[in-house]
């Protein structure tokens, strides 16, 4: 058996969900889509077990988005989907007339339901009455209370799902609550012929009433719709003719349903005549104060930012380490060669990249899921929107911007809470302009080949000043890009900002858990096989074919013999270099040369951008590799640094010049080279094309801002 | 007059909502129907956008979208 939950968003949906289901959450995909599919478990004593589908929650099921038609192709169980034999519909009681609206929609279809009313307790604190009977009797389904928070009715409302689901005949109204007027009728009956042909899913007159319906009012926004092309021809056409005669489908719709639900609301709903004071009133003169509100916004904007960048330290350096040791084990029992070099350096250096991420990533979510459930992040949306909106951005964008400061792979996961796919996309297109921490060791070497510490300024060294420089930039650079993207490539109309004000509420903490257990499984099993895969390939790269010159290997020996151990370290340090300069990514280092000189960089910088594609800190262990010292060069140590500043050019010339340093830093501050972002640009977009669309759009303004930088720099002399 | 001109704290009652269809019929179906009592909860500190309290809930509009949804004070 399969049973649908269906609801506005911010109803309860989900936590009612996870109050049925247990720990058992499967997560699927629409094919096509960004929304996902959760799936859970039930046992019910005569029913058996059942399959609880959870539908995104939405405030209609007219399809305004390809995301947004799930909603109807779960209830009709189409595209491959098991057709629910029953929903159950989550109703908020501090907004019942809204809900209700949903509730009709889902009753005109003759789907089975249960309205599980939630949120009673908040709505007793609105002073809100409710008759349950008065409802049952108006709407001819049961009406069961709960509050999914505190685990309360839920007894009961599995009790009245095993009844409708073992019991044969569900309890639908029999014909639909309100009237559609004549002319409205006539065209629903133009469409019962074509439905009845193509659609077998439709059994019943009323059924294909609906579709039809739901075809016309969606088919008004300009959708592609999953629907069988000679269907959409069909009410296409009779939609133009209502268009033609000048009538307004929304006055013979949605006023229609309203009206029914207000004819009746004097028997369900008791209000009181005089608005009583709620406690999220109370909290929201506080947090959404000019002042106040704002202070408390960046001290929690603050926190997430230092969890970020700080707290979650201490756990990636444990995973780090805890790598470390594995790779030091395998070294110790395997013999040298190929697959212990491929286990180590490649594998496990993957493995190890991708979950080194997730510290990041359960500290967002659960400060988000936090603030989401508590209903605060609609309130930041709220008192920011006013900043972003002036750049084309939505609220809900600023919690992945600020995040995008410390990693850009989580805060390209926290774009979830925008609700629209525009700026969702909008969003995560400028994120990894955001400087994020993995940029700082290679800004950090770059800085202290050029700038000696000593150069001050001030009280202020020179380095110091540059990187705040850096950051402001970059961040300036991002609202540009959305500026600009906002009014070019995602063009479109700007959705508008509708956004619900939920009341405050304790988070619930199974929710909070599964969504942080839900994440990192997610981020694992789809970013992860990415990464991973790219990490074995960069390593080939670097690796292979791994000759050592014939010359070294001789002056190795002659060391070994006459027992220099100084003199034989550095041949060995000397001997890592040629290898690398010989691997394949040494050879294309060399190969795009010719592309990255007018930007000031020579093959070894070449090598270390490939190298900071796997992840850009490791810019710096390659150009370790590249300068001869090791491969545990680190940006703060001085013979990297002292080897970079001695650097030469054939020609005699400093390499590191300070124009070819800010070029670089600029070509850092801006290209997209951090395959983990990739990796979870294509698994949050599902999409080939944003993805490469990313890469090229950044890379390319990276190397035009480098190339006039530099080629600037030297036509005033700088160089 | 328009629902973006009402001072924070006021009421009014919605007549109707002239607009591009998409936005019209979102409002409707969230249940910004004419003769529905608004009230204006709070405006956002840089002004925009606007807190209003419609059929027991809290819906927050930019002043844009505010300004195609005609009312009359009450």
């Amino acid at each position: 058996m399969t049973v649908a939950i269906a609801g506005n968003p911010n109803a309860g949906k989900t936590t009612l969900f996870n109050a049925l289901t247990g720990a058992n959450a499967k997560i699927g995909n629409y094919p096509g889509i960004t929304v996902e599919r959760r799936m859970g478990l039930l046992e019910l004593p005569r029913a058996g077990l059942v399959e609880l589908v959870d539908i995104p929650g939405t405030y209609s099921l007219t399809a305004r988005s390809a995301d947004e038609e799930v909603a109807i192709i779960e209830l009709l169980g189409r595209k491959g989907f098991k057709r629910p034999d029953a929903a159950i519909v989550v109703l908020d009681a501090t907004a019942l007339e809204r809900n209700l609206f949903l509730l009709m929609q889902v009753l005109e279809f003759e789907v089975p339901v249960i309205a599980a009313i939630n949120m009673l307790d908040a709505a007793h604190k609105d002073c809100i009455e409710i008759d349950f009977e008065s409802l049952q009797e108006i709407f001819q389904v049961p009406f069961i209370g709960v509050s999914a928070r505190k685990r309360q009715g839920i007894g009961e409302l599995k009790a009245a799902l095993d009844h409708l689901l073992a019991t044969g005949k569900p309890p639908v109204p029999e014909r639909w609550l309100w009237h559609p007027p004549a002319v409205l009728e006539k065209d629903l009956n133009l469409l019962e012929p074509v439905l009845k042909r193509e659609l077998d899913f439709l059994e019943t007159p009323n059924r294909r009433r609906a579709f039809a319906l739901w075809l016309l009012m969606s088919l008004r926004e300009n959708v592609e719709l999953q629907v069988a092309p000679v269907i959409l021809d069909e009410a296409r056409r009779v939609l133009r003719r209502i268009r033609k005669a000048g009538r307004d489908l929304d006055r013979e719709v949605i006023l229609k349903r309203y009206e029914f639900i207000d004819s009746r609301s004097v028997d369900y709903i008791r209000r009181p005549s005089e608005q009583c004071r709620t406690p999220s009133d109370r909290i929201d003169t506080v947090l959404t104060h000019p002042v106040w509100g704002f202070l408390i916004f960046m001290f929690i904007m603050g926190i997430i930012f230092q969890a970020l960048f700080s707290w979650s330290d201490p756990f990636i350096s444990l995973l780090e380490q805890g790598f470390g040791a594995l790779s030091r084990w395998l070294e110790v029992i395997l013999p040298a060669g190929f697959l212990r070099a491929l286990l180590i350096d490649g594998i496990i250096a993957g493995v190890g990249a991708v979950v080194g991420f997730l510290p990041q990533i359960l500290f967002l979510f659960l400060f988000i899921s936090l603030l989401e459930g508590t209903g605060y992040l609609a309130r930041a949306a709220f008192m920011i929107d006013g900043v972003m909106r002036r750049i084309g951005l939505h609220g809900q964008a600023f919690v992945p911007m600020l995040s995008g400061l410390a990693c850009a792979v989580p805060a390209i996961l926290a774009t979830r809470t925008i609700e629209s796919r525009r700026d969702r996309l909008l969003t995560l297109m400028v994120v990894p302009l955001m400087s994020c921490s993995a940029r700082l060791p290679a800004y950090t070497l770059i800085i202290g080949a050029i700038f000696p510490a000593t150069q001050q300024w001030g009280f202020i060294s020179y380095g110091t000043m540059i990187l705040l420089g850096i950051y402001v930039l970059s961040t300036v650079l991002a609202l540009v890009a959305a500026g600009i993207l906002g009014k070019t490539v995602f063009k479109g109309k700007p959705q508008p900002l509708l956004l619900e004000l939920p009341p405050y509420r304790l988070p619930d903490l199974k929710s909070l858990g599964m969504t942080l257990w839900e994440r990192s499984r997610v981020f694992l099993s789809t970013a992860g096989t990415i990464i991973l895969v790219m990490t074995v390939i960069l390593w080939v790269l670097l690796r292979f074919p791994g000759e050592t010159p014939a010359e070294i290997t001789g002056q190795m020996a002659q060391a070994q013999a006459a027992g220099d151990a100084t003199r034989l370290e550095a041949l060995q340090n000397e001997a890592q270099a040629a290898r690398l300069e010989n691997s394949y990514a040494g050879q294309l280092g060399t190969l795009i040369e010719p592309v990255i000189k007018p930007l000031g960089f020579d093959w070894k910088i070449g090598v270390g951008l490939i190298g900071a594609f796997a992840a850009r800190e490791v810019f710096v262990s390659t150009m370790g590799v590249v300068y001869g010292i090791g491969d545990d060069g680190n940006e703060e140590s001085t013979g990297l640094r002292q080897a970079m500043t001695d650097a030469r050019r054939p020609d005699g010339r400093k390499v590191w010049t300070p124009l070819t340093g800010v070029s670089l830093m600029i070509f850092f501050m801006i290209a997209m080279q951090c395959m983990s972002t990739l990796a979870v640009v294509r698994s949050e977009t599902k999409s080939w094309k944003w993805t490469f669309f990313l890469i090229a759009y950044l890379t390319g303004t990276a190397y035009i801002a480098s190339l006039l930088v530099y080629q600037g720099g030297r036509l005033l002399g700088l160089a | 007059m328009t629902l973006d001109k009402l001072q924070m704290g006021t009421s009014a009652r919605l007549m109707h909502i002239d607009s591009s269809a998409t936005l019209r019929s979102r409002l409707l179906e969230l249940g910004l129907t004419p003769g529905t009592d608004v009230s204006i909860v709070r405006v956002a500190p840089m002004g925009d956008p606007i807190e209003v309290k419609v059929r027991g809930y809290r819906l927050t509009l930019r002043k844009k979208d505010a300004a195609l949804i005609n009312c009359q004070k009450i």
